[in-house]
């Protein structure tokens, strides 16, 4: 199986203001290969989100896709109907988001909201479909099923709902994981339960996971490859071990750098953190040239006034920096 | 008395919750039993979960909400004798979400000035030390008259800082200060945190769920869970040598980009934080620690010293390899 | 999903200016009476031309004492803005100092402020306003007390329930530990974030003092005659409808786009203020 699972080729979304139209997104192309766990990292506002969203076809005005191609197991998706959608969302690809109180229907059991989606998706009756339900939540580790299946969203815990979320996401077998943000609500060690379901049920199922996050170490922990974006563009892609010991863009080195590391103190000592100065740019300012020029250590005259290109690094890594290739 | 900033002393926050018509009153025990000591210029990190107590024990410090058991004595002298104004010049507090905590209709001008006045503090007086402020936490005179919205997080969040420091406070409580802004900002604050404490000589409660933060930032730490704290001891002492489960449950649960194998079984908590008004029997964290026996279901450990300095609430704090 | 872009808004929208324009012809109206009348509203009777037509001289004809009707809507609009006006600010004093107390402060009070709210909304305002003029007897000060003292339960509400959501951000806490005082807190802090929806009230309930003005005078209850309110003078018209239809027909527009406008204007108000009904609006 040489072909990729995802494939997004040169993703342009735009945010149709008021006259003006911004690129939210661009030049954003990335490969999922089947069963293979991806990241996409990057600060509020950098367009992870509104990416998966594209992926999953659930962008919304004034956001659009407006050019490039998103092609899942072969076939062009980014111009599908609502129907085919809807038929793709659920089948083929999965999702879980940040906040699962929200995306439950609060007034239906969750054991109903399972159900629903093998009598949507593969046309199985309410009662075999409740019994698949039962038999997904204990795949979920949701303890003693057979209740919890009568429990409505908001009688289960933070951790439990997205426990719920993932036997919704994963019900039908998708090919396709998509989670953002899935453990950004929970506490630390819950967080680390959710980590481990994700990647036991799909390494057993063959799913691909498409991690959205702001977590560097989050995402390098759990994905074998990982893309980091800044203001729109991808601007480093290496694999997951490569990107904290040898970052390559100003910018993930400067994330990789700013956070305190545990233990780092316990082996150096109290250093103080290197800072990114400046803020992260808004869609209607962004600089010219390369986005991250005002906030860069290296930044020179060609950052300020060239949008760099993309400089292959060793191991299938891409760098978007003019300092390197 | 005179090398403790703050001393609380079996301190208990307790509500009452439910309705009296509706299955009955209980009581949620959200803060039982801490006792904690600050000193001048240390920075005691406080970590633990949602749910642990450490929201409320803050509110307790700052005088906002009444302990039901145990004293609160700050700067030698209980807290509930002192009034509003009097506390405030003692002990301030930074906010975790930068958007909430600014007054949307204030200027930066006023947010800052207005509690100086309300010390008596003459006008001459209160300019000066608004734009010694502004100046401190790395913002320009002209923002002076700048309303919140035309800041960004992180920028907010140095305005949060000079408001909490404007009074010239010896105790700070952070909560959770960094964990709402930008990755990328997060090191500026941290980094301005640290100078502001040498410069200004304050101590610090750091409160936080990231622990790199709080190892980072923390000479002393205190681990809660369910109320109480569990675990106490220096720094090097909590993250090298932690003695109780649930401190090596968070420890583990910190994603490790190095090690794609995922968390060691062995330190791992299972299951979910129980609710405070469920408290299980005995260990309150039995029912998700890997080390649970017997005793741990009948016998609630007590906060005992593992080392001089350091204390642990747990029963085999001296077997745990 | 969080942008860190804004949208330019559209600022209010047709109702705002329309409800704007029609309140403000009545506030020039008022300002302006002595120069845009034709006659003395009051002292100007003369029964030779009484009950004359809509014509050239008398643009709203006249009636049965032959005033000027025009004339007298005209000085009428400074009795029914003054009545609009100044019971919503004795409504509005009332409300927010009780919803900002009982949010704020909770406990026994808000328990009492609660049940007060809910009984002055259980009786028709109207019929509470009836009682109280039944004592103070008619004219303009006994109404302006009734209608000030009976509709201040929707401010009450929208006050206090603002403060319990508002009272949970990071600003107010800070503000305690800051060492303000309660009412400090309520005053600075509270209230000028709550201050849009309680404009909204304010304005919408002008509109209907102004027609509890217009009903109580009806009833023979608010502004005596000869004074001219435009409720009074509809009560007056009441025998000559279908013979003098302009008696009635006159007032009546006046009360109808005068609370149009301000119902509008309130409408418009909530547009921009409420940033709620605004992104239900995006």
């Amino acid at each position: 199986m040489t072909q990729p699972l995802l494939k997004v080729e040169d993703l342009r979304i735009a945010l149709a203001g008021d006259g003006v139209t911004h690129n939210a997104v661009e030049n954003v192309s990335f490969e999922i290969g089947r069963g293979e766990a991806f990241g996409l990292v990057g600060e509020s506002g950098c367009g992870k989100s509104i990416s998966a969203l594209a992926v999953m076809g659930l962008l919304k005005r004034p956001l659009s896709v407006a050019s490039g191609r998103i092609v899942l197991d072969g076939r062009e998706i980014q111009d599908a109907s609502p129907a085919e959608w809807r038929n793709l969302r659920g089948s083929k690809i999965g999702m879980i988001f940040q906040e699962p109180m929200t995306a439950l229907n609060p007034l239906s059991p969750v054991g109903r909201q399972i159900a629903e989606m093998f009598v949507l998706h593969e046309g199985a009756g309410w009662t075999e479909a409740m019994d698949r339900a039962e038999e997904a939540l204990r795949q979920v580790h949701v303890p003693s099923p057979e209740r919890r299946i009568k429990d409505f969203p908001h009688q289960l815990s933070g951790g439990m709902r997205q426990r719920v979320m993932i036997a919704i996401a994963l019900a039908c077998g998708p090919d396709l994981l998509i989670a953002d943000e899935p453990t950004t609500a929970l506490d630390v060690t819950v967080q680390a339960e959710i980590i481990d379901l994700m990647r036991e049920l799909c390494a057993a199922k063959g799913t691909a996971i498409l991690m959205i996050s702001h977590d560097l170490g989050l995402v390098a922990n759990m994905c074998r490859r990982v893309a980091v974006m800044y203001a729109g563009r991808i601007v480093e892609s290496r694999p997951a071990d490569a990107i904290f010991a040898t970052p390559s863009h100003p910018y993930t080195q400067g994330l990789v750098d700013s956070l305190p590391r545990l233990g780092e103190r316990s082996r150096r000592g109290r250093q103080k953190l290197r800072e990114i100065t400046g803020v992260v740019p808004a869609i209607s300012s962004y600089p010219s040239g390369c986005r991250f020029n005002p906030r860069c250590p290296a930044a020179t005259e060609v950052c300020r006034e060239v949008a760099p290109g993309i400089s292959p690094l060793p191991d299938d890594g891409l760098v978007r920096c003019h300092h390197h290739g | 008395m005179a090398d403790t900033l703050l001393t609380l002393d079996d301190v208990a926050v307790h509500f009452t919750v439910g309705s009296s018509l509706r299955g009955g009153l209980k009581t949620l025990r959200a803060v039982d039993g801490v006792t904690l000591e600050v000193r001048p210029g240390e920075c005691l990190g406080l970590v633990g979960e949602s749910g642990c107590g450490k929201s409320t024990l803050a509110l307790t410090i700052m005088g906002l909400v009444a302990p039901s058991h145990g004293r609160v004595v700050l700067d030698g002298d209980d807290l509930g004798k002192r009034s509003r104004l009097e506390t405030a010049r003692l002990v301030q507090m930074v906010f975790q979400d930068p958007y909430a905590s600014l007054n949307p209709r204030q200027t930066v001008r006023r947010t800052l000035a207005d509690p100086l006045r309300l010390q008596g503090v003459d006008k001459a007086e209160v300019d000066e030390r608004v734009m010694d402020m502004l100046a401190k936490v790395g913002l320009r005179r002209e923002h002076a008259d700048r309303y919140p919205h035309e800041f960004s997080g992180g920028q907010r969040q140095r305005i949060g800082i000079a408001r909490a420091l404007i009074l010239r406070p010896k105790l700070v409580i952070c909560d959770e200060p960094v964990s709402a802004l930008d990755v990328s900002i997060r090191a500026q604050i941290i980094n301005l945190l640290l100078e502001l404490k040498d410069e200004m000589g304050l101590s610090y409660i750091m409160i936080s769920h990231d622990l790199g933060v709080v190892e980072h930032m923390s000479d002393r730490v205190a681990v809660m869970y369910l109320g109480r704290i569990v675990e106490q001891g220096g720094w090097q002492e909590i993250f090298e040598n932690p003695r109780h489960p649930y401190t090596r449950a968070l420890i583990a649960a910190i994603p490790d980009p190095f090690n794609r194998v995922g968390i060691t079984a062995k330190a791992k908590a299972k299951g979910e934080i129980p609710s405070a008004l469920n408290m299980p029997s005995g260990c309150p964290f039995h029912p998700r620690c890997p080390l649970k026996a017997d005793r741990c279901v009948a016998e609630r450990p007590m906060l005992e010293a593992v080392s001089p300095a350091h204390y642990a609430a747990c029963h085999f704090r001296d077997r745990i390899d | 999903m969080k942008l860190p872009l804004k949208l330019p808004r559209l600022k209010g929208g047709t109702s705002l200016w329309v409800g704007g324009a029609l309140v403000g012809l009545a506030i020039t109206v008022a300002i302006a009476a002595p120069l845009i009348a034709h006659t003395d509203p009051v002292l100007d009777a003369n029964l030779m031309n009484a009950e004359i037509p809509p014509d050239a001289e008398y643009w709203f004809g006249t009636d049965a004492q032959g005033r000027d009707i025009y004339s007298r809507i005209v000085y009428g609009s400074r009795i029914s803005l003054t009545v609009g006006v100044v019971s919503q600010i004795l409504n509005s004093l009332i409300g927010v100092t009780l919803g900002l107390t009982a949010g704020y402060w909770g406990g026994w009070w808000d328990d009492v402020v609660s049940g007060l709210t809910n009984l002055m909304l259980a009786i028709p305002s109207l019929v509470f306003a009836l009682a109280i003029m039944a004592i103070l007897g008619p004219g303009l000060v006994s109404l302006l007390v009734a209608l000030g003292l009976t509709a201040w339960s929707y401010s009450c509400r929208v006050a206090r329930a603002q403060v319990l959501s508002l009272k949970s951000q990071g600003y107010i806490q800070a503000a305690r530990i800051l060492g303000y005082g309660d009412l400090r807190i309520m005053f600075t802090q509270v209230l000028p974030n709550v201050l849009g929806p309680l404009i909204v009230i304010a304005t919408l309930g002008m509109g209907s003092a102004i027609l509890s003005e217009a009903a109580l005078s009806f009833l023979g209850l608010g502004i005596r005659p000869p004074f001219p309110s435009w409720g009074s003078m509809l009560s007056e018209a009441r025998d000559q409808i279908t013979t003098a239809p302009w008696l009635s027909v006159f007032p009546g527009l006046a009360i109808f786009l005068t609370v149009l406008g301000l119902n509008l204007l309130g409408d418009g108000l909530r547009d921009i203020l409420d940033p709620q009904s605004k992104t239900r609006r995006s």
